[in-house]
């Protein structure tokens, strides 16, 4: 089989919907086949590559913070991108300009960047399919 | 003949937006199209056996394909499924975009 492109759009922001788990599985298996991946992460999902998330500790469960091991959307980012690039796929994350400003979360993972829906039409253009994932 | 690949993601007891949807499926269908309706997150709590369950066996004799994502049905303990309703993998999403289906989701 050819080498796919594959295009997500992501609207959901951090922490907050089940979209983005189901998300990130479908991503994987993408990366897993060492398909090329864009991905164009707007409104709030905008913040789901911001470097500085931090882990935190449960002190309700009385967990520090490696105990309480909780995971942090920047940090599977990273690990799609390495996981892509380990099966000879390459993935372009974007987040959206506008989006990152106004929620002041314009630091991001390295390997992803900044760009604008213009973006995401070019990413329509040069993909053999587009999965638009909305907000409820 | 174009083919669907429609992922539900909302849980119908929930939402009435999800027999819309439904009848999305089925429509296109009847318009000669191939199908498939792949139910993720709470929108698989309709392939338990429920009041809920009924039209997606109808779909299924309509010549939907109708899946149930396996990792939502262990999450909400559904290991019975409604007739007409498989249980497949988060891949079957992947192979569809693959192959250029057309792709929605709810």
């Amino acid at each position: 089989m050819s080498k796919k492109t594959l295009t997500i759009a992501l609207m959901d922001p951090p922490y907050e919907s089940e979209n983005l788990t189901t998300a990130f599985r479908i991503l994987d298996v993408a990366a897993r086949r060492g398909y090329n991946i864009n991905v164009f992460a707007y409104e709030g999902a905008s913040g789901l590559a911001f470097v500085r998330q931090s882990p935190h500790p449960n002190p309700v469960h009385g967990k520090d913070v490696a105990e309480e091991n909780h995971p942090t959307t920047k940090d599977q980012v990273a690990a799609l991108l390495a996981e892509a690039e380990k099966n000879g796929g390459k993935v372009d994350w974007v987040n959206c300009g506008m989006c990152v400003d106004e929620r002041g979360v314009n630091e991001f993972v390295p390997g992803t960047r900044r760009g604008s829906p213009a973006d995401f039409h070019t990413f329509i253009e040069a993909s053999d399919n587009v999965l638009v994932i909305p907000t409820k | 003949m174009a083919h669907y690949l429609l992922i539900e993601s909302r849980d119908p007891f929930e939402s009435n937006d999800v027999g819309y949807y439904y009848d999305l499926a089925k429509g296109l269908v009847e318009g000669g199209n191939q199908v498939t309706l792949f139910l993720a997150q709470n929108g698989v709590l309709s392939a338990r056996p429920s009041a809920q369950s009924a039209v997606l066996g109808a779909l299924a004799r309509s010549g939907v394909t109708v899946l149930a994502d396996d990792f939502s049905l262990q999450e909400r303990g559904i290991a019975k499924l409604a007739e007409g309703v498989a249980a497949a993998s988060i891949d079957v999403v992947v192979d569809h975009l693959a192959a250029g289906y057309k792709t929605l989701w709810h």
